[in-house]
C-alpha cells in the first residue's frame, strides 16, 4: 500500500482525493501529493531501502503509488560519479555528477514516467499520452510498450532526429506538431478536456508523475552514505525537477533517514535562449514572464514553465542561484564534461555544466561545498548540436605513412591550441 | 460574438458545455462577460488585483495573451478565446 493522504493545491490549499486530477478546480494551481509521513517513518528504514530493487522502486514508500509489479524498465539507481578532473578545471572541491544518462531510455524522464504509468494503470487508464520536448516522448513510448498500453505522443515538429526515432520505434502513435513545445503543451492541455480516458503523464497524471523526480535526491543522499550534499545544480525546463529534488532531501529527513536536517542550496541552470526563471532571478522579480524559446537545448525549451515560480522560490529560499548560458557555452559544457569525466550529455547537460562553471567562477558554487550536478540526458539524443564542433582527428588512407602524417599534423595543431 | 473554449475543470460552471459565445471588444471584457453569463468564472480566473491568476493561461486563437496586450488585447468577431490551465512537461 502507499502512504498517500491526498492531493493539495499549492496555491490555495484546497484538498482533493488521490485521483486523476492535476490542477485545482478553483484556481488552476498545481496539485501536490501529500503523504502520511508518520506512517512512512514507522515503516521506512535505510535497511529496507538497501534491500530493495536497484531502481527508483527501492523508494516506493515515498512514491505516490504502490504496486508489486510496477511499469518498470529499470529506471533509476544511476551512477553518482566523483568528478575530480572536472572539479579541478572549475576550481571546485568535492564535485559529483549524477549520471542520469544511464537510464533505460537515456534520460531522467524514465523516473517520472515509471511512476506516472504505474499510477495511471492503477487508475484504470489504457492509453498513455504526453506533450514532450523529446525525452519524455522516448520514455512514455517505451514504458507504454512495456506495459502493453497504447500511446499517443505529441512533439514539436523540429526535434532532434534521434528523439523522433527513439519515440516512433516502440509502435505507438507519434504526432509532430507544427509549433513550439508551448504550442504542443497547450494542445495537450485542451486534448485532456476532450480525451479524459487518456493518461497524459504530464497533464492529468502530472501530480504523480512529478513525484518521480524526488528519487534523484533520494539516490544522491543514499549514494553519499546517507548524507545530503551542500549544493545541487539542476537544469530547469518546466521547473518541476528542481522543486522535487529539494522536496526529496526534505522528506528524507522528515521520515528519519537523514540524521541532520539538510540545508541544500539548489541552483538552477537555463539556456539564454529560454531563460524565464534565470531572468526573474536576475531581476529580483516574482513574475515569470513567458518567452519564445530559441536554443539548441530543446529539452529545456519551455517558454512558459508551469513550475517556474516554484523553482524560483525554491532557489531563493535555499540560498542558491539561477543563471543562463549561451548555446556556445552549452557546447563547451558538453565537451568539458566528456573530456574530463567520460560522460556524454545531451544539450541540457551542457547547460548544467556551463552554468556550474559560471556559478563556480562567480564564487556562488564554492570549493568548500559538496556539490552535485544533475546530468539528465544522454548525448546521443542530440548529436546534431555537435556536428560542427567534433569529428575525426583526420581522415586517412589505410597506410602507415598516411597515419604518421596525420599524427604529425595533429601534434603541430595541438601545440597551437592546447584544447 | 467571441467563441470561448472552456476547460473540463470549469465546465461545472457552464452546465458541462465546452464552448460558449460571449460579446466583448477586449479579452478582459469577454472574460468579464463570461463571469456575468456564468457566475463563478471571475473568482477562478482573476487574482485579487484583477489580473489573470498565475496558473491560468488565456489564448486568443493560437497566441498566449501575455504575449499580446494581456486583458486589454482587442478581439474581433470570429476569434476564439481558450482558457487553459498551465501545465508543463519536458
Amino acid at each position: 500500500m502507499d502512504f498517500v493522504s491526498g492531493l493539495r493545491c499549492r496555491e490555495c490549499g484546497r484538498t482533493y482525493p488521490a485521483e486523476a486530477l492535476h490542477v485545482c478546480d478553483f484556481c488552476f494551481g498545481p496539485l501536490e501529493v501529500t503523504y502520511d509521513y508518520d506512517k512512512v517513518a514507522a515503516t521506512i528504514s535505510r535497511q529496507r531501502i538497501e534491500a530493495g530493487p536497484r531502481s527508483i522502486w527501492r523508494y516506493a514508500d515515498l512514491l505516490p503509488v504502490s504496486d508489486p509489479a510496477p511499469v518498470d524498465l529499470g529506471a533509476g539507481f544511476t551512477p553518482l560519479v566523483r568528478a575530480d578532473r572536472l572539479a579541478a578545471e572549475l576550481g571546485l572541491g568535492e564535485l559529483w555528477i549524477k549520471d542520469d544518462t544511464a537510464n533505460p531510455t537515456g534520460s531522467f524522464k524514465d523516473r517520472v514516467v515509471s511512476v506516472a504509468l504505474t499510477k495511471a494503470r492503477q487508475l484504470g487508464f489504457k492509453i498513455a499520452a504526453c506533450a514532450s520536448t523529446g525525452n519524455l516522448a522516448n520514455s512514455v513510448a517505451a514504458h507504454a510498450a512495456r506495459a502493453g498500453m497504447d500511446s499517443v505522443v505529441l512533439i514539436p515538429h523540429d526535434l532532434e532526429q534521434a528523439k523522433v526515432t527513439m519515440t516512433s520505434v516502440y509502435g505507438g502513435r507519434v504526432f509532430a506538431v507544427q509549433g513550439s513545445y508551448d504550442d504542443v503543451n497547450r494542445l495537450c492541455a485542451e486534448l485532456t478536456s476532450e480525451q479524459p480516458e487518456w493518461a497524459f503523464v504530464n497533464v492529468n497524471v502530472r501530480t504523480y508523475y512529478a513525484e518521480g523526480s524526488k528519487t534523484l535526491a533520494f539516490e544522491v543522499a543514499e549514494q553519499l552514505g546517507w548524507r545530503a550534499p551542500d549544493h545541487v545544480v539542476v537544469p530547469i525546463g518546466s521547473g518541476s525537477q528542481l522543486t522535487k529534488v529539494a522536496k526529496g532531501f526534505k522528506e528524507l529527513h522528515q521520515v528519519g533517514l537523514l540524521d541532520e536536517e539538510p540545508s541544500v542550496r539548489v541552483s538552477g541552470a537555463q539556456a539564454e535562449g529560454c531563460a524565464p526563471v534565470a531572468t526573474a532571478f536576475a531581476e529580483g522579480s516574482d513574475v515569470i514572464r513567458p518567452v519564445k524559446p530559441n536554443t539548441i537545448a530543446k529539452s529545456l525549451a519551455i517558454g512558459n514553465p508551469a513550475d517556474g515560480w516554484y523553482a524560483l522560490d525554491t532557489i531563493r529560499k535555499s540560498g542558491g542561484a539561477c543563471a543562463a548560458v549561451t548555446d556556445a557555452e552549452v557546447l563547451d559544457g558538453i565537451r568539458l564534461l566528456a573530456r574530463t569525466e567520460g560522460i556524454f550529455a545531451e544539450t541540457a547537460g551542457g547547460v548544467t555544466i556551463a552554468t556550474l562553471a559560471k556559478l563556480a567562477a562567480k564564487g556562488v558554487v564554492r570549493p568548500d561545498e559538496r556539490v552535485v550536478a544533475m546530468i539528465t540526458g544522454h548525448g546521443l539524443k542530440t548529436v546534431e548540436a555537435l556536428a560542427h564542433d567534433v569529428g575525426p582527428t583526420a581522415t586517412i588512407a589505410p597506410t602507415l605513412d598516411s597515419f604518421a602524417q596525420a599524427m604529425a599534423a595533429d601534434a603541430a595543431n595541438s601545440q597551437r591550441s592546447p584544447q | 460574438m467571441i467563441k470561448v473554449r472552456i476547460p473540463a475543470q470549469l465546465r461545472t460552471l457552464t452546465g458541462g458545455i465546452g464552448e460558449v459565445a460571449i460579446e466583448g471588444s477586449t479579452v478582459g471584457e469577454v472574460l468579464k462577460g463570461l463571469d456575468a453569463a456564468h457566475t463563478g468564472f471571475g473568482e477562478r480566473i482573476f487574482d485579487d488585483d484583477g489580473g489573470l491568476r498565475r496558473f491560468v493561461n488565456v489564448f486568443l486563437d493560437e497566441e498566449d495573451v501575455r504575449f499580446l496586450d494581456g486583458l486589454a488585447t482587442p478581439v474581433t468577431a470570429g476569434q476564439t478565446l481558450s482558457i487553459v490551465p498551465a501545465v508543463a512537461g519536458g
